[in-house]
């Protein structure tokens, strides 16, 4: 799996998979979006009261299981973690912030772009410019220093998770909100969508598949591997798209978007940056917690809390654009990233804690 | 011969590291990967560097010999 073909299979994968989740009913350009789906969890369990997000989408449940699937077949499953977890922690709820201001994850800004929102080229440019700024301190030695075997509950625990929101799912007790209008109410068949997360996330497990991981690896090691699943989850998904006549161009009346430019960039800018800093996008967040890494997973819970936070105080940005408080949030999450940059360079970067020489 | 200790550490700093310590070790060097992916990584960096990579697997971790 982890050659050329391999990577190329897999987003060529998720961009038809994607579309097919459109044609069965999610919003549309929202085949997958991590940030998205994860803040409609949050809706669904009541950590925000955004009435059109709230949704367990089992596209999730289904990467990480897909993933964890993937990590015990090829025995790569192994419970770690103790790399700086309260700062992951704070830098998923940035990630989710960030986002939230753009309207997607890397992933949905791929698709977007795929569905001919030419809003997500800006988004691009400001992915680019964060990861670019990530890449400066990660050559000055930007470290969140290592993760340590940990006892096998340890890893287990976020698959077992998962299982918990599908129960939930299905069996839909009254306390999980399911959101009557709005992208929230609009989804594809519970079966469906969670096998197409299983597929996805058992490709990418194999593939190691990360959309930050392409542009950020071109820039420090000229190394594309990553970058042609990215490019292949575009040009699959457009194909996609334009054979089943949702390709739409431009940058004005497209889906579960806003045009003010400025924002899109800087959000991305923000999503890029952290991402760099947390050793992957949230897609690959996802799959890391499936194969057991606890960091990871505290990370999920980071962007949890960071959809939470981002609708309970207005942050999140809509179709009609930006919020001042979203502004406001963002510039804040400039300055947190800013810091946490700063605090963990490493003096000396071959010595690390727990070296053995 | 040189040698570096990359286990746990996410993603790029394994590879970052190894390009770093061949910098001062162009002759060759040994890199202890903790995990496959760390360990993929690195070779196939190494092999764009010209170097013949040897790994031996001890107890679900990597020792890559790496040598021009």
């Amino acid at each position: 799996m982890q050659s050329k073909k391999g990577i190329i299979a897999t987003g060529a994968a998720i961009g038809l998979i994607a579309v097919l989740l459109v044609k069965m009913g999610n919003p549309a350009n929202m085949g997958f979006c991590i940030a998205c789906f994860i803040r409609d969890i949050a809706g669904g369990l009541g950590l925000h009261r955004a009435a059109v997000v709230q949704y367990l989408r089992p596209e999730i449940m289904g990467l990480v299981l897909g993933a964890f699937i993937a990590a015990k077949a090829g025995k790569e499953f192994s419970s770690r973690g103790g790399s700086s977890p309260m700062t992951r922690f704070f830098l998923g709820i940035i990630v989710m912030i960030g986002a939230l201001m753009f309207l997607g994850c890397p992933l949905r800004m791929i698709l977007r772009l795929a569905g001919g929102d030419l809003n997500a080229l800006v988004g691009i440019v400001g992915f680019a410019a964060g990861i670019y700024i990530g890449v400066l301190f990660l050559n000055k030695g930007f470290s969140l220093k290592r993760t340590y075997r940990l006892p096998d509950f340890e890893g287990y625990a976020f698959p077992l998770f998962n299982i918990f929101l599908m129960v939930l799912l299905v069996a839909a007790p009254a306390f999980v909100i399911f959101s009557e209008s709005g992208p929230g109410s609009m989804y594809a068949p519970i079966a469906i969508a969670l096998a197409a997360g299983l597929v996805v996330g058992f490709l990418a497990q194999k593939s190691r598949l990360c959309c930050v991981g392409g542009t950020r690896d071109m820039i420090l090691f000229r190394d594309n591997y990553l970058l042609l699943g990215f490019l292949a989850i575009f040009v699959f998904a457009a194909i996609g798209n334009i054979a089943t006549g949702m390709f739409s161009l431009g940058f004005e009346g497209q889906p579960v978007a806003h045009t003010d430019g400025l924002w899109n960039f800087l959000g991305m800018a923000v999503v890029g940056w952290g991402s760099v800093l947390l050793g992957g996008c949230p897609l690959r967040q996802l799959i890391l917690a499936g194969e057991g890494n606890s960091d990871s997973a505290i990370t999920f819970f980071g962007m949890l809390v960071g959809a939470g936070f981002a609708h309970n105080f207005s942050l999140a940005a809509s179709p009609k654009g930006a919020t001042v408080n979203g502004q406001i949030a963002i510039a804040i999450c400039i300055v947190v990233l800013l810091a946490i940059s700063a605090a963990n360079i490493e003096k000396t970067p071959f010595k690390s804690k727990g070296d053995l020489s | 011969m040189n040698k570096i200790d990359t286990r746990g550490m996410s993603c790029p700093q394994p590879v970052l590291m190894t390009k770093k310590a061949i910098d001062q070790s162009p002759e060759g060097l040994e890199i202890l990967a903790g995990d496959n992916t760390a360990k993929n990584n690195i070779k196939r960096f190494l092999e764009s560097k010209g170097f013949s990579v040897e790994i031996e697997e001890i107890n679900e971790e990597f020792i890559l010999k790496a040598i021009k």
